[in-house]
């Protein structure tokens, strides 16, 4: 069964002046434990496919299924990591992480281990009693990813996580991902805008056009895990990036 | 050291502008029923204390406003929370409010001592009236103020809407609660003070209103004075609640940096 199945999705939002395209008959499989990065250029609708697929926003036409069952509503086998790491100020690092475990009622005692365990998988032991504004971006997105691994979902969204993150903090926190997603083997889907990203960290790449966003490719990135960041040197890392970015300046996307 | 310094300069400027004052009035033989002098306030301020007069009149006031102050707050909290929530009573209520709001409160004063007489009850409902609106309002604000990212986060987490509310929502508007309890209080020792100038039987407001008509301008001095006190005091107890409830506020640790002025 594939772990999230989408076919001839579409959303439009409804504007003053007739109504805006966001998605357009998108259809893709995503297999168990398969790590799959959509790319794409700004407002080609990733996000919205995100939602969509986080049950926060319904669907124009189509049907997305997780797991075999269609997407009615949010779900709890699902986390989500958004663009910013929403973390909620007056809870500790510890009870944010705790958050959804909270929500679903799924026992604080029981959790309180795994809690501790992610934190140190993560790198952030020792942190659990202080608050977020102690900490800094990168370490704040941790805890996000943290928690939304803390009730064992069986697959990872993720909005462009690191994109508010600085050059060097985000080429950390894509190894660090990999190293988590080869612990515990999630589904992931991850977005980004950021081709070399995608490519170092995906087993699939879907290129996305601009608006109205539709899938116009599927790469299959062949390159051996673990990937350390001197991949991005190997002479099979670039023709990757090479391709895709060739497909967005086909469309006229990338000017040059 | 510097903040010894700094002490001991506060101190001496605060003892020189007595000085001065008191120097200025017996020089220029000013009238005591005009502009008494700090030693005749400072007398009238023992005698009062002396005789329990003041005590007396102090222990009214401060029933009154932190009973208004809590009845206030605690019903504009209730009805602010209703107007956030349910879009029905929003629509039905939100215009009255909008009205009342712009209607200066104690002007109703008279009116509720026709209604409720000149006991307790009549101030309480005067003070509870004026510290009504600053929690109504900052809690609708601070409700409504729900940052839309925090949303979906609870909403993908399949959160109900009761937990939104006490998780998120709640929380969130803590900083805008706070906010108006701050002005309520405030708020709160004028609307009792002022129905006490209406129609009273006890209360430094009274007070104040009786020794007037007895030209007794030092008494009135000394009650001024107990009431700055009064004033500072309840305000410091909102502050030290709200360190204490708002910790985690980015805003609240600026305000602290800003109160402390450095020479």
């Amino acid at each position: 069964m594939e772990a999230i199945a989408v076919q001839e999705l579409s959303k439009l939002y409804p504007t003053r002046d007739g109504s805006v395209h966001a998605l357009q008959q998108i259809s893709f499989n995503v297999s168990e434990g398969e790590f799959v990065a959509v790319v794409g250029p700004s407002g080609c609708g990733k996000s919205t496919l995100l939602k969509i697929l986080a049950g926060i926003l319904p669907a124009s036409k189509g049907e997305a299924r997780l797991r075999g069952t269609p997407i009615t509503g949010p779900r709890r086998d699902i986390g989500v990591v958004f663009q910013s790491p929403v973390l909620l100020p007056w809870r500790s690092i510890l009870d944010n992480v705790l958050l959804p475990i909270d929500v679903q009622r799924l026992g604080r005692d029981r959790h309180l281990k795994v809690a501790m365990d992610l934190l140190s998988l993560v790198g952030l032991e020792g942190f659990e009693r202080h608050y977020p504004w102690e900490l800094s971006g990168g370490m704040q997105q941790r805890v996000a990813i943290t928690r939304a691994l803390i009730h064992d979902p069986a697959m990872l969204l993720m909005d462009e996580p690191f994109g508010a993150l600085d050059a060097m903090t985000r080429e950390q926190m894509n190894l660090e991902l990999q190293r988590i997603w080869l612990e515990r083997k999630k589904t992931v889907l991850f977005i980004t805008h950021s081709i070399p990203e995608a490519v170092f960290l995906a087993d699939r790449v879907l290129v996305m056009t601009p608006r109205p966003g539709c899938i116009m490719d599927d790469v299959q990135v062949k390159i051996p895990r673990p990937r350390a960041l001197e991949a991005m040197n190997f002479p099979e890392f670039a023709p990757y990036v090479h391709c895709i970015r060739a497909r967005f300046s086909a469309k006229g996307v990338i000017d040059s | 050291m510097k903040n010894a310094r700094n002490v001991a300069l506060t101190i001496v400027l605060f003892c020189s502008s007595i000085l001065v004052w008191e120097v200025i009035v017996r020089a220029f033989e000013v009238p005591t029923f005009i502009f008494p002098a700090p030693s005749q306030v400072a007398t009238a301020l023992w005698r009062g204390f002396a005789s329990g007069l003041y005590q007396k009149h102090l222990y009214y006031t401060l029933v009154e406003t932190v009973l208004g102050f809590l009845l206030g707050s605690a019903l504009g909290f209730f009805l602010g929370t209703a107007v956030a929530l349910n879009r029905y009573v929003e629509y039905f209520f939100y215009p009255y409010i909008v009205m009342f709001q712009s209607l200066p409160k104690v002007a109703l004063a008279p009116l509720i001592v026709v209604w409720f007489g000149l006991g307790l009850k009549s101030q309480v409902i005067n003070t509870a009236l004026v510290a009504f609106f600053p929690l109504l309002v900052n809690t609708i604000v601070g409700l409504k103020s729900t940052d839309e990212d925090r949303m979906n986060l609870m909403r993908s987490l399949a959160a109900s809407d009761s937990q939104v509310f006490w998780m998120l929502r709640l929380p969130n508007a803590l900083p805008f609660v706070m906010a108006g309890l701050d002005v309520a209080m405030i708020f709160a020792l004028i609307g009792a003070i002022v129905a006490e100038f209406v129609g009273a039987r006890a209360g430094l407001g009274m007070l104040i209103q009786s020794m007037n008509f007895n030209m007794d301008v030092s008494g009135q001095f000394s009650v001024l004075l107990i009431l700055s006190i009064v004033g500072l005091l309840l305000n410091r107890c909102i502050l030290l609640i709200r360190r204490r409830v708002l910790f985690w506020d980015p805003s609240e640790k600026e305000r602290l940096e800003r109160e402390r002025v450095v020479i």
